[in-house]
């Protein structure tokens, strides 16, 4: 076998670990197209970002592929119509989220017609620039598909400072249980190749490395063979140790550049995408088709018949588990693989974008063992693949210290589950992470709310002030005019007018806006100010 | 000596000219305290303290007039905050925290007086005389200043929901063996299981 593979590239980064892998169950299941559910319940938030507007109503019929959710700002993109029916409604629906909460949706009652839109191929991409490219790749909703979401055009977009020279597939795909784009870089690498060649056309890079986790022979071998008559194109085995899939690892160990502290893959000249990533990138560009489907790895131990499936964004997880011959004695039900994914309430949600795996645990396999205390034993240190000091960052954020934890390099970590994984206490340490995380973070959207409200009270007590004077000036222009009687009494109306306007400036100039009493005789239309734009 | 006096007198007259000058010139028109202690208020405008706004309320405890357990909408987190830049011991909060909330004008009931409007800390209420007013969300504190003046009470306070994008991990529960004397008052949700 490692002769079949050659050269194994051994990861640059340090820890890591070997989980039990159970790829077996799925890695020669062939990928096979889920039928259309009936109902379809597409999340308007399927990709880190703002999440897209509605732009249809109850009632609506639309065709497959028909933008039903319109981009929201810059780091947001489209959502489209997985099949042809009727929409059925517009409002919140379970979200396959850790929380459990709604989020606004799309609920589309399939036609069974399957009928798609009007779609504009453009295998001639390269008689378009790279920017009206990056735009097709929005306009078709391309989020990354390895699990994080992220929207690609930003990611192609690495601006003229950045120059990119390679581009890197990611097939490491070292999450245990998923084999989706072990299946798919078999399955389909023609259209994985013509997708890096729309990612390299976009981003002006001349090198492309298919990085496969060593563990995945079969998907090295069809990779090569497709790659055969493209020079530009390598593809390399790499070793087979987790999280070889993360991103700044992978980069780091295909091209030996680390990547800083808060810095992309693009400051030191690489893109990094998805095998499945690419593979959309070509069916959008190349046949317009946007993103209403995805592959995924159903499994686990609950799941009777686990597989690869073809599964268009909407189908309820359910639909999923009746199509894999159900499940029994579910403990758990994850979303994305064991290790980064989470864990979610019911399968009542829906398959999204990010949704690379839903694994089926069986109560038995959910550790029942509970957390003791941390004994100092340094073994996440030793596991962190980013160096960090877990144990340290655990008792920061069990004590909420979340200054100091920041000085731990907290939002450097990337929530791989190492150390969780090697732990000896059993302390959901990810947990402990992604809570200060999400605590830091409310902060800071607080210190903004506040800033807001301080310029806000600030203007006001400005615009107060103002009209104070400026009815003090009025006052004394009128008594003034009177006192002189008719005689020349518009002429020294206009003279007091400007006097006063003249001490009203030199007041506000003297004492820079100071809050006035709270009353104001005003029965006009106050005056609004926009509220602040962040 | 002579030469010694003449020199150290000069350094001094030259420092001491210096220091006047850079006194009137380069002084700071407001206390620097003020700003830190405003910067480390929740900016509800609410006037529960006592003080007409943030800021008064700030220049209250720079001056020593006041505690700095007097901010309701901060918290305990406020008071620790407030404790900790001025070096004090942080005293309990005095009165009761809620849920961070927005107001709602039912606008059906909206009779147009604009009293809401005027009594507003932030400019957060839109409308005119005899039209209907309604409520910038983005922009209200929570700070309730409108209720009391609506003279047909048709303004009412909704707390914030959790949605998707403002839902937060919990601590992770700690387990009852485990000496956590400190931590007793801390939430102590049951986490659903993630990484």
């Amino acid at each position: 076998m490692v002769e079949k593979i050659g050269t194994i590239l051994q990861g640059l980064f340090n820890g890591g670990i070997h989980p039990t892998e159970h790829k077996e169950a799925t890695a020669e299941e062939a990928i096979r197209p889920l039928p259309v559910p009936e109902v379809l319940h597409v999340p308007l938030s399927q990709h880190i970002g703002n999440p897209a507007q509605a732009v249809v109503q109850e009632g609506d019929r639309v065709r497959k592929g028909d933008m039903i959710g319109k981009p929201e700002g810059f780091v947001s993109v489209p959502v489209h119509a997985p099949t042809s029916g009727t929409v059925t409604a517009v409002g919140d629906y379970p979200a396959p989220h850790p929380s459990g909460l709604s989020g606004p949706t799309v609920t589309i009652a399939a036609d069974g017609a399957d009928e798609w839109t009007d779609l504009t191929p453009r295998p001639d991409y390269e008689q378009l620039n790279p920017a009206e490219v990056r735009a097709l790749i929005r306009q078709a909703g391309i989020v990354g598909l390895g699990g994080a979401g992220f929207p690609s055009f930003i990611k192609l977009n690495p601006g003229p400072e950045r120059p990119i020279d390679t581009v890197i597939l990611n097939g490491g795909e070292s999450e245990p249980y998923l084999t989706c784009d072990d299946r798919l870089m078999r399955e389909r690498a023609e259209e994985i190749l013509q997708g890096a060649g729309v990612i390299t056309y976009t981003v002006g890079a001349r090198r492309v490395v298919v990085a496969i986790e060593a563990n995945k022979p079969q998907a090295i071998a069809a990779m090569r063979e497709a790659a055969e008559d493209s020079p530009q194109i390598e593809v390399v085995a790499v070793e087979n140790r987790y999280p070889m899939g993360a991103e700044k690892q992978l980069v780091y160990s295909v091209t030996g550049r680390e990547v800083p502290s808060g810095r992309l893959p693009a400051d030191v000249g690489v893109v990094n995408q998805n095998v499945g990533t690419a593979q959309a990138i070509y069916r959008a560009v190349v046949h317009g088709e946007p993103l209403i489907e995805r592959v995924l790895t159903a499994s686990g131990a609950a799941l009777a018949e686990p597989a690869n499936l073809t599964v268009r964004l909407g189908t309820p997880i359910e639909a999923v588990a009746e199509a894999c011959g159900g499940y029994r004695d579910l403990g758990r039900l994850i979303m994305g693989g064991p290790l980064v994914g989470s864990a979610l309430h019911s399968t009542t949600p829906p398959v999204v974008k990010e949704t690379n795996g839903l694994i089926f645990q069986t109560s038995g396999e959910v550790s029942q063992q509970p957390a003791l205390p941390c004994i100092r034993c340094g073994a996440c240190v030793d596991a962190c693949p980013v160096d960090l000091m877990p144990n340290e960052m655990y008792n920061l954020a069990r004590n909420r210290e979340f200054e100091r934890i920041q000085d731990y390099d907290l939002f450097d970590c990337i929530e791989c589950g190492c150390c969780t994984f090697v732990c000896p206490s059993h302390l959901p340490l990810v947990h402990y992470y992604r809570f200060a995380k999400n605590e830091i973070q409310a902060k800071e959207r607080e210190k903004e709310k506040a800033d807001i409200a301080r310029r806000r009270t600030e203007a006001r007590d400005a615009r107060l002030q103002r009209e104070k004077e400026e009815k003090e000036a009025k006052r004394r222009a009128k008594k003034k005019a009177a006192d002189k009687g008719e005689e020349g009494g518009s002429d020294a109306r206009e003279e007091a007018a400007r006097k006063a306007a003249e001490k009203r400036r030199a007041q506000r100039e003297g004492k820079g806006g100071k809050p006035a009493a709270t009353e104001s005789t005003s029965q006009e239309t106050p005056t609004e100010s926009a509220p602040d734009q962040e | 000596m002579w030469v010694a006096i003449a020199s150290v007198g000069g350094l001094a007259l030259g420092i001491g000219l210096f220091l006047g000058y850079a006194s009137r010139k380069l002084a700071v028109e407001e206390d620097p305290l003020v700003e830190e202690i405003d910067a480390r208020l929740p900016q509800t405008q609410c006037g529960q303290c006592g003080y007409p706004g943030c800021k008064p309320y700030a220049e209250a405890i720079a001056r020593g007039e006041v505690e700095i357990n007097r901010c309701p909408p901060g918290g305990q987190e406020t008071v620790e905050a407030l404790a900790d830049l001025l070096g004090v011991e942080p005293p309990a909060l005095e009165g009761e925290e809620r849920p961070p909330a927005v107001a709602i004008i039912d606008e059906e009931k909206c009779i147009g007086c604009t009293l809401c409007i005027q009594a507003c800390p932030v400019d957060a209420i839109v409308g005119a005389p005899k039209q209907m007013h309604t409520i910038i969300e983005e922009a209200c504190t929570g700070c309730e200043l409108c209720l009391e003046p609506c003279p047909v009470d048709c303004i009412h306070m909704v707390p914030i929901p959790e949605t998707l994008s403002n839902w937060k991990w919990r601590h992770p529960e700690i387990e009852p063996e485990v000496d956590t004397p400190a931590d007793e008052d801390t939430e102590r949700k049951v986490a659903t299981a993630g990484g």
